[in-house]
């Protein structure tokens, strides 16, 4: 083997480690913080820990926003068939309203209360968050051609 | 009628680049100059009829023309002229309209100016028309921008009022520009593999499309992020959000091109890797097309969600990809290898540049992908959350920064480290203060922020001693280009540590007549009043800003309401001394006059975007240096160059 083909390999094979390292390392960090979606229902049968991020999504409920102590918000969050209390600090979007569509990330607390970090409501008025749709369909609430 | 000259333009627009194609690709024989000529004249004429159809559409936009279905649909007769004439590209077919229309630009620049020969430009052009007429075909069969409506309505739906925004109208054009500049750079490569001229030559052709789609990316990217921060009203400036991610791969990687292609054309290193770049750098632009247009991403961009139109992106898409790197399989081991380098070289330095900036973009890729990939394998909706990007891309570009006053100052093929690390020993010295200045004199004391301001020092110095050093000998502007390109990286990196480190945030309810504090400003509430605008109407608070005793500002956040259109968006006010910006928002209606109100202190915050166009201009100045090149080569050869 000439020193050049020997130089060829070496670096291959240190290009082969370098890739597996780093492939490893970044399924670990993508595997941690990964967020999982759950509808109301889901999280009605799936158990999640109090203290861990996901998301959750479905429409506000109509009647269910209430202002305050303070900068505080609570709403309700369903799916049609179950539902879960939100609450939230901070200023809710402008598309945000009771009947729309919304995906807030955040944990649930001791309580059985999700404490959202961040609320994200649609872009527009003829769109809706995949997420929101494929939520509603399961739960046989969704009318093709909106709602 | 116009609608119909549009239609019309765009049929004999597809028809010439099916020409333009099939002459093109016909000219990488050593003989064919009937082929180069009617593959020069056919890319013009493609160009010229583009630009007649995207005018005929404009016209339309302009002229409220509500008998064609896109502008009933996304414009609207108060609409201020600039947002009607911005609105052509602010819906999906007007959008790929644009595109199109970029493309033919970079071809009629090819065509125009013929660089690198007369072969290797035809062939290009002959790879630049497959692109052309499969986008065509794209908009024709799905998308067609100049659909009738009968009868007419009386008044259009209007535009999405985010769009209705200075920052955002230029923003599509400008990531067009890079995107689709890449594709220049891509028909070079692929052109430099079909006819086998794969030697320095075509990375020099390929150089201006490459800087021109660098500097169009950087600025998009800076302007839609000065957006984000502006509109959205959270005052955070990056997301990582996919829409977000699909542009930065694509810069990432034209990054590590540029620095590869300066190899290969000095001393022909790395002759396969920049293809392969060229390849991948356009390839992730049509993902990020792909992405962005296809509606599978819940983004503010994602327009359309028809299935056939992602799919056919999709399909072309695969085509592009698979295609080039089976050319590049098929060629690329018949080039001949450059010549060696040793470790310690500036070969060394530009291929750790590449390694750490395609890991930076693999790593994005990866996050950005792997959420579809989950969902189509298991039907687990998830999305990853921006601490892993963080992740990886802090210690990417620690390294990369640490790395960079290197680079220019080691020789080609074999270098003296200690004599390259010499000139910058005082760079060290100018680190530690920048670091012990942010630890002492900021609040709260921040680690990060420490590291990130001694780099930026360390960058920043390094890059001015260097152009110090090397006006001289390689000229003005090209010196200019690495000092601003690496300085102004430095000066992002301050306002990114900055604001992410120091950030003061006051949320508070209040009643007109209430004050709080922040960050040594007194904001007192005054109340709202109710205002009209062109197309909106709005509610909007007056705030007092004072500092001390003094006055320093009265600040009118808006909550801005579009009856067209349906919509409600906030208009912050932002109060910016340049070194610091003072955010307002107008949050809910509380009752009784109540208001809830979100201030933000962000220190340094301008130095984010400054940072970008700083090294815009940097990239800009390397495209003046080129050219300049060019005309004094251009002068000094006997047969003087086809005129553009």
């Amino acid at each position: 083997m000439n020193p050049r083909k020997r130089r060829r390999l070496v670096f291959a094979v240190a290009m082969v480690l370098a890739g597996a390292v780093g492939a490893f390392a970044v399924v670990t960090v993508l595997n941690k913080h990964v967020l999982y979606f759950y509808s109301p229902s889901d999280l009605a049968k799936e158990h999640v820990p109090a203290g861990v991020d996901f998301r959750i999504g479905g429409l506000v409920q109509k009647g269910s926003l209430k202002h305050g102590p303070g900068t505080m918000v609570h709403f309700v969050v369903t799916d049609g068939r179950a539902t879960v209390p939100v609450a939230y600090v901070g200023v809710l979007p402008d598309l945000f309203r009771e009947g729309q569509g919304v995906v807030a990330s955040g944990a649930l607390d001791g309580s059985g209360i999700f404490a959202a970090s961040e609320v994200l409501a649609k872009h527009d008025e003829r769109y809706m968050p995949p997420e929101v749709v494929d939520a509603l369909k399961r739960a046989g609430r969704w009318k093709e051609g909106g709602s | 009628m116009t609608g119909e000259i549009g239609q019309l333009a765009l049929c004999l627009a597809l028809a010439l680049s099916i020409v333009q194609a099939g002459t093109g690709l016909w000219s990488a024989r050593s003989h064919a100059s009937l082929a180069r000529a009617l593959a020069f004249s056919s890319a013009l004429g493609f160009f010229v009829f583009v630009v007649l159809a995207f005018a005929a559409l404009t016209y339309g936009f302009v002229t409220s023309d509500f008998s064609i279905l896109d502008v009933a649909q996304n414009s609207h007769t108060l609409k201020p002229l600039i947002y009607k004439i911005t609105g052509v590209w602010g819906n999906h077919e007007g959008s790929m309209l644009l595109w199109v229309l970029v493309l033919a630009v970079y071809t009629a620049l090819i065509a125009g100016w013929r660089r690198g020969g007369e072969r290797l430009a035809a062939t290009a052009l002959g790879v630049m028309g497959l692109l052309a007429a499969a986008f065509l075909l794209f908009i024709i069969l799905t998308s067609d921008p100049f659909l009738r409506l009968d009868p007419p309505p009386f008044e259009g739906q209007g535009l999405n009022p985010l769009l209705q925004d200075p920052g955002l109208a230029f923003h599509p054009p400008m990531l067009y520009l890079g995107y689709v500049g890449l594709s220049a750079t891509f028909a070079y490569a692929a052109a430099a593999l079909i006819t086998g001229e794969a030697d320095a030559q075509w990375a020099r052709a390929a150089r201006p499309f490459m800087l021109a789609a660098w500097i169009a990316l950087t600025l998009g990217i800076t302007l839609g992020s000065w957006w984000a921060y502006y509109v959205l009203g959270w005052g955070g400036f990056w997301f990582w959000d996919p829409v977000e991610n699909a542009a930065l791969m694509p810069w990432l990687v034209g990054t590590a091109l540029l620095h590869s292609a300066l190899a290969t054309e000095r001393t022909g290193a790395f002759r396969s890797w920049t293809l392969l770049l060229s390849i991948a750098g356009f390839s992730l632009s049509l993902i990020g097309t792909f992405l962005v247009r296809s509606g599978v991403l819940n983004s503010v961009h994602a327009f359309a969600n028809d299935p056939e139109r992602g799919k056919f992106i999709l399909y072309m898409l695969v085509a592009a990809i698979a295609g080039a790197l089976a050319l590049f399989a098929w060629r690329a081991p018949k080039l001949q290898s450059g010549t060696a380098f040793d470790i310690v070289s500036r070969e060394t330095a530009l291929l750790l540049n590449n390694l750490l900036l395609s890991a930076a973009a693999a790593t994005v890729l990866l996050g950005t992908l792997y959420p579809l990939f989950l969902q189509a394998i298991t039907g687990a909706r998830i999305s990853v959350g921006a601490p892993y990007f963080a992740t990886f891309f802090a210690p990417l570009f620690v390294a990369l920064l640490i790395l960079v006053p290197f680079g220019p100052r080691l020789s080609w093929r074999s270098a003296d480290l200690t004599a390259a690390f010499r000139p910058l020993a005082p760079g060290l010295g100018v680190a530690a203060l920048a670091g012990v200045l942010a630890f002492a004199l900021m609040e709260p004391r921040s680690l990060a922020a420490t590291g990130a301001f001694a780099l930026a020092g360390w960058v920043i110095f390094a890059s001015w001693t260097q152009w110090r050093a090397r006006k001289a000998a390689t000229g003005l502007f090209s010196s200019l280009a690495s000092l601003l390109a690496h300085a102004g990286l430095g000066i992002s990196l301050m306002g990114i540590a900055a604001t992410t480190a120091w950030r003061g945030e006051a949320l508070n309810v209040v009643a007109p007549g209430q004050s709080f504090h922040i960050a040594g400003y007194l904001l007192t509430f005054k109340g709202v009043e109710n205002i009209e605008g062109p197309n909106y109407t709005a509610t909007r608070a007056t705030i007092d800003v004072r500092s001390g005793a003094q006055g320093v500002a009265t600040l009118t956040p808006e909550k801005r309401y579009y009856p067209a259109e349906g919509q409600a968006i906030s208009n912050t006010a932002i109060r910016t001394t340049g070194i610091s910006d003072l955010y307002v928002a107008l949050g809910d209606d509380r009752g009784g006059g109540r208001w809830v109100v979100r201030a933000l202190v962000n220190p340094l915050a301008p130095f984010i975007w400054l940072g970008g166009g700083i090294m815009a201009l940097g990239g800009l100045a390397g495209l003046i240096g080129r050219l300049g090149l060019r005309l004094t080569w251009q002068r000094a050869a006997p047969v003087p160059a086809a005129k553009t």
